[in-house]
């Protein structure tokens, strides 16, 4: 299990380093100069090809991609030099280098943003969890009744509305329409700063989240428990006698989380690598609108390390999942 | 009309009265297309320390009227009349509660396919000791676990203390089906019902399961009832045959007379199909025609008349008009049939014997 866990880290280590050329190819090959959105910004939009020509010399764009990307790496690991408009600035490892346009250094943003994001997605996350498995659960055991059939049809329909209409009109409907007073003050306040309004701040996103989201893991958990709940092995556990909740949970549930487990895991992991629509449109300055706004910007080095944390993210969360799907089912436990 | 009145007396238990008695069981279950009669006016009895064995094809019956002695119904959407005594209770509208008191404890039940049976999740110790626990509750986790490596012990599973720890995918074929048999008995049931099991297995371990079988139930006493559509099982297993054909009882007797003396044509077909390792290799089997009988829609009178070769010798259109009754066989005493043959015994030592087993017409 260990080894193969090293294993599983060592193909991911693979998998961020090729990310992190083909972000750091593509920019550098775009149709813009890399150091177009500097010079703008620095001459005060009077950037002429002669200005940016000296700014891509300062810059080192001047130089081959792999001298530049050599350079970025080792920035990384142990730090280097960066020149920004004529100075010289120290950035520590790990340095990603300094976004254009705050001039901040990327990392320090980076870990400035990322509880923001860390709270909207753990929370959110536990909320869909909470909601989508028991309900999918009394949904397996009623099927076929109006009530199971009521409750699939319903959570279509909330499925089959895009997630940022429904988060923006809970949004408009909390705030500006009824002007609720905890659900119509959404944002982020760091929890330490002062936990209740951390919490009071974040409850309508995790509200959109969590009931958004549920509807999917309701039919996941209910198409598995129906499933399992239909296997042999649950007619042998009601044929020794155990009584009906046990059967269900403790027979039926424990193979059909395997499955639903899978998927949070990695929907955990899209979550954590920044929900773009949720921190947009209750303004919480996590990952997802850092990147969003860095696009916007043409924010090269914000972009690379939001393209590269999104990669490192999602690589743990799937070894996550495979030892824990290791851990639920014994049958795939590696020797 | 109530067939059930006649019994074969096929054992001195059943005379003292059965363990298990099933009296004009029906199971109807409420599909969208009608009401589908699973079983139809079933009744059979099964004395301690006496092994019944169930014949018939998928849909015969067999595993559905078994699974209601244990209520394994849904009850929802299963509708049962009858009666099925069990020691002196009655199960048929048996609450849950009752109901789960018995399962697993006075009646157990063994199932095919021991692979698909076992929660993959689970050790196989950890399930036999929840089997224990549960109608045991002051046993302790360590007692429950001490009677499981003893069942597992018991059964013939080598180093039990050992393997009681493994997963049910860690064992062969032959072994899971013990550990099943070791769950079925870890609580000392009266009743055995043993679904199809051996069906999943190769022939030596077949037989070494039939012997483990026969060697509990020795042991323990324990009345069985064995559901297959393999006859050479019950020939070596049971006390008295249950032939079930369309969810009725077609023939009903001692397994003696059942084998040398079949009257009805679906026990010979039955017994035709089964093959010979005696015999010709070029030798062909002989299949019932035909198949299994629709349950929704069954056919009018005897419901095996459409593949019954025999109709033509039964006047008029007496086979697909009236369902015959289950009547006293000619031959034997502990012995009824249902079919409206006049001379069936006749008839099978005449046109049936030679073909399925020449041999033992030249003996006779």
């Amino acid at each position: 299990m260990f080894a193969y866990i090293i294993k599983r880290l060592l193909t991911g280590v693979v998998v961020v380093v090729l990310v992190s050329m083909a972000v750091f190819a593509l920019l550098w090959y775009g149709p813009e100069s890399p150091a177009r959105p500097i010079c703008v910004q620095e001459t005060s939009n009077r950037c002429t090809d002669e200005r940016l020509a000296n700014f891509e010399e300062s810059m080192g764009y001047n130089n081959p991609i792999y001298v530049e990307y050599g350079k970025y790496a080792k920035g990384i690991f142990v730090g280097r030099e960066m020149a920004l408009g004529g100075n010289t600035i120290q950035c520590d490892a790990p340095c990603f280098g300094f976004s254009f346009r705050s001039r901040a250094l990327v990392w320090d943003e980076l870990i400035e943003r990322l509880p923001a994001t860390i709270s909207l997605a753990i929370g959110g996350a536990t909320l869909y969890l909470l909601l989508g498995i028991p309900i999918g659960i009394a949904a397996a055991r009623r099927r076929g009744t109006l009530g199971d059939k009521l409750l699939v049809s319903s959570f279509l329909v909330i499925s089959s509305i895009p997630y940022y209409l429904f988060a923006l009109v809970a949004w408009l409907y909390c705030t500006l329409v009824w002007d609720l007073p905890v659900l119509g003050d959404s944002g982020y306040t760091p929890l330490l700063d002062n936990p209740a309004k951390w919490f009071a701040g974040l409850l309508l996103p995790w509200l959109c989240l969590g009931i958004f989201n549920c509807t999917a893991y309701t039919r996941y958990t209910r198409g598995a428990m129906v499933e399992s709940l239909s296997e042999d092995y649950i007619r042998t556990a009601k044929a020794k006698g155990l009584p009906a909740r046990t059967v269900v949970y403790k027979h039926g549930l424990r193979s059909a989380l395997v499955p639903v487990v899978t998927i949070f895991g990695i929907d955990l992991g899209i979550l954590l690598a920044g929900t773009i629509f949720t921190e947009r449109i209750f303004e919480i300055q996590g990952i997802g609108l850092w990147g969003l706004r860095a696009v916007g910007s043409f924010d090269l080095p914000v972009i690379s390390a939001t393209a590269m944390f999104g990669a490192i993210v999602i690589i743990v969360s799937n070894i996550i999942v495979d030892v824990v799907y290791g851990v639920l089912d014994p049958r795939v436990r590696v020797s | 009309m109530t067939d059930s009145i006649i019994q074969p007396r096929a054992h001195q238990m059943s005379e003292e009265g059965a363990y298990l008695a099933v009296e004009n069981l029906t199971i109807e279950f409420p599909t969208p297309d009608g009401p589908l009669t699973a079983v139809n006016d079933l009744s059979y009895t099964v004395g301690m320390g006496q092994t019944l064995g169930i014949v018939g094809e998928s849909g015969s019956g067999k595993s559905v009227s078994s699974m209601a002695v244990l209520g394994l119904h849904d009850t929802k959407r299963t509708k049962i009349t009858g009666s099925i005594r069990i020691g002196d209770k009655e199960v048929v509208g048996l609450s849950e509660s009752g109901m789960r008191k018995l399962r697993g404890n006075a009646v157990s039940m063994i199932f095919q396919d021991a692979l698909a049976a076992l929660h993959p999740f689970y050790r196989v110790g950890g399930q036999l000791a929840e089997a224990y626990q549960v109608h045991h509750s002051n046993a302790s986790k360590r007692d429950a676990r001490r009677k499981a490596i003893e069942m597992l012990d018991r059964v013939g599973i080598p180093q039990p203390d050992r393997r009681v720890d493994d997963f049910p995918h860690q064992f062969s074929g032959g072994m899971r089906q013990r550990a099943m048999i070791a769950m079925g008995l870890i609580n000392d049931p009266s009743l055995l019902i043993a679904d199809e099991p051996t069906t999943a297995l190769d022939v030596t371990v077949q037989a070494q399961i039939l012997d483990l079988l026969q060697d509990l139930q020795r042991e323990f006493n324990s009345a069985v009832i064995i559901i297959t559509h393999d006859l050479g099982v019950v020939a070596e297993m049971a006390d008295d045959v249950l032939v079930m054909y369309a969810g009725r009882a077609v023939e009903y007797g001692t397994t003696k007379q059942i084998l040398s003396h079949p009257e009805m044509p679906y026990t010979w077909g039955l017994l035709s199909s089964i093959p010979d390792v005696q015999s010709d290799t070029s030798a062909r089997l002989i299949p019932i025609p035909g198949n299994p009988p629709s349950l929704l829609n069954p056919p009018s009178g005897c419901s095996f008349h459409p593949r019954c070769a025999h109709v033509d010798k039964v006047p008029g259109s007496l086979c697909s008009t009236t369902l015959p009754r289950l009547t006293p066989a000619s031959i034997g005493t502990a012995h009824v049939k249902r079919c409206h043959l006049a001379d069936p015994d006749a008839i099978y030592q005449r046109e049936v014997l030679p073909e399925i087993a020449p041999d033992l017409v030249e003996e006779n």
